[in-house]
């Protein structure tokens, strides 16, 4: 079926759809693969998700969340302190590592852009994302657990702060980036100061994509387990003891219970950890939710 | 080609708001523009023309410094505001930005509602007033009352393009500047919000002098009342514009003495 004609000493054939044309086939089955592959890509975590919710969703209930972790061989008990120390940690590590992430971010993105330090810190920033967390364990345990003299949840917090602030201070910078140069005229345009201009426009500008990098490290640091057995180890009581938040003591988390109960003989603490994987993991779902729900583009920036 | 001396015996007898007496404009070792004197007179507007690549919006952009914030530039001559150097070593570039606004090219409305796009500008310059009334007075004087009065807690961004150039005009106004830069304020904008936006240059320059850059000369014949043009010299691929003439919009268009200015207004280049 040719139809086109042949122009000199050209022989482009016809220009009818054939599946005999290889680069036809060939589009097609490249096309099918990318579409195979991506297909892929979703099953790590949906059957991740399957397995916690065939073998912990049994076991969710209420008093997993209001309860303490069993001793051996008693049945029922919970979780509640984990999640809370889980919560609190993280929070010191956001505390530590957001405000000192993101002055860092404007530094590297507005005022010392191309300078040495910029250069420096940015390389350090950077190596620091592929250091190994159990690194960052060792470090605060060297660093808070030996000079505090015991096991903390500050301490956990420090590792974990460690861990964030590269996730902070690299999104944070590239959304600053994002901000165009037009807005920063348009501050100084109307006699803003560098203060002024930073923090009233551009920082303001790049909030959702700040948003988004500040959610993703927490949800990478909520699921962190190293760093946490070298500094907060783990606890069967509440933070708040007879009234009092005892924060240098010995703090759960939820990775650590994770970890401490997968390992047990006990069939109770076996299904604990499973429904603990579970909490965890749609926490950290929520997080990274959460962290999109923020990044989306309500500011309509250009 | 016309000298200092013969621009300055060319400029009427009015006010000049700014002189502009630069000798030599650089970003890095990349010289820019060399030799232009242009004076702003009070209550005119001051269009600025020529090829692309000649320097007009850097010459405006030294008005109120807004080329500090490039890396690399470095200004050599003296811009005189009301008979003071802008670039003397004591002058605060930030307190010169609030008497001389600018508008740019892309209109760039901050990230805010219509109502603190305009209010942000009063709040940076600590005004003791009733903001609301301010901002409805700049939001009528440019002309884009009506259109918003109902969504003022809008996003600024939600506007067409004219409309938030005239909200960034609005911004730039509310602060009751001197001098109003505008810098190829319609080059982003539809023929009509084009239309709109002249108009309301030529009701504004009752208020405000006006220095405008732009790459339409149909525009600065429209409504400037002096036009200087620039021209630039292609040396080994670098571009490096000055002025080539100076005058009133009607002398510089009716009867050019330049042969450049001649040329040029006859599309010979651009």
């Amino acid at each position: 079926m040719n139809v086109a004609p042949k122009a000199g000493a050209f022989d482009r054939g016809a220009i009818t759809r054939s599946w005999r044309r290889r680069h036809t086939f060939t589009s097609s089955l490249l096309t099918l693969l990318t579409w195979l592959v991506a297909l892929l890509a979703c099953v790590p975590l949906f059957s991740v998700l399957y397995m916690l919710i065939v073998k912990g969703g049994a076991r969710l209930s209420f008093a997993v969340f209001t309860e303490l972790p069993p001793v051996a061989f008693e049945p029922g008990g919970g979780f509640g302190n984990a999640i809370v120390g889980t919560g609190v940690m993280v929070g010191i590590a956001a505390l530590l590592s957001v405000p000192v992430g993101i002055l860092i971010a404007v530094y590297l993105a507005e005022f010392g852009r191309s300078s040495r330090i910029a250069r420096v810190a940015r390389f350090c920033i950077k190596t620091l994302t592929g250091m190994p967390s159990i690194l960052a364990g060792v470090f605060a345990y060297a660093a808070v657990v030996l000079v505090t003299g015991g096991y903390s949840a500050p301490a956990g917090g420090v590792a974990l702060a460690l861990l964030m602030l590269p996730t902070v201070v690299l999104t944070a910078e590239e959304s600053l980036r994002m901000v165009p140069q037009a807005m920063r005229e348009a501050a100084y345009g109307i006699g803003c100061t560098p203060t002024q201009a930073v923090l009233r426009v551009v920082l303001p500008t790049a909030a959702p994509g700040a948003l988004t990098g500040i959610m993703l490290a927490v949800a990478r640091a909520s699921g962190e387990t190293a760093p946490l057995l070298f500094t907060a180890l783990f606890s069967d009581y509440w933070i708040n003891q007879l009234g009092t938040i005892e924060l240098m003591e010995p703090t759960a988390s939820l990775a650590v219970l994770i970890y401490n109960y997968s390992g047990m003989p006990f069939e109770n603490q076996i299904e604990l950890a499973w429904a603990a994987s579970l909490v965890l993991v749609i926490l950290v779902m929520l997080a990274n939710g959460a962290g999109r729900l923020l990044g989306r583009n309500r500011t309509g920036m250009q | 080609m016309a000298t200092a001396e013969t621009l300055v015996t060319t400029a009427f007898a009015k006010d000049t708001v700014i002189d502009c007496r630069l000798n030599s404009l650089h970003y890095g070792s990349f010289q820019a523009v060399r030799d232009s004197h242009v004076p702003v007179h009070k209550g005119h507007i001051t269009g600025f023309i020529g090829p692309s690549g000649c320097g007009k919006s850097s010459v405006l952009r030294c008005f109120n410094r807004t080329n500090d914030l490039i890396p690399g530039f470095n200004f050599d001559g003296q811009v005189l505001f009301e008979g003071c150097d802008i670039y003397a070593a004591d002058i605060d570039p930030v307190a010169i930005r609030r008497f001389i606004g600018m508008v740019f090219q892309q209109p760039n409305p901050f990230a805010m509602s219509i109502f603190d796009n305009v209010a942000f500008g009063l709040k940076i310059n600590r005004y003791k007033g009733d903001i609301a009334a301010r901002v409805e007075e700049a939001l009528r004087q440019a002309a884009l009352w009506d259109e918003v009065k109902d969504k003022l807690k809008r996003s600024g961004l939600s506007l067409s393009g004219g409309q938030q150039q005239r909200l960034c005009i609005a911004r730039a106004i509310a602060t009751s500047p001197t001098v109003l830069l505008m810098d190829e304020p319609c080059s982003a904008l539809d023929p009509i919000a084009t239309q709109r936006i002249e108009e309301l240059m030529l009701e504004l320059k009752e208020r405000y002098t006006i220095a405008l850059v732009t790459h339409n000369m149909q525009q600065a014949r429209r409504v400037a009342d002096n036009t200087a043009f620039m021209g630039v010299d292609i040396a080994g691929g670098r571009r490096t514009g000055y002025l080539v003439e100076f005058g009133s919009t009607d002398q510089v268009f009716e009867d050019p003495r330049e042969a450049l200015t001649r040329e040029y207004l006859r599309g010979k280049f651009s």
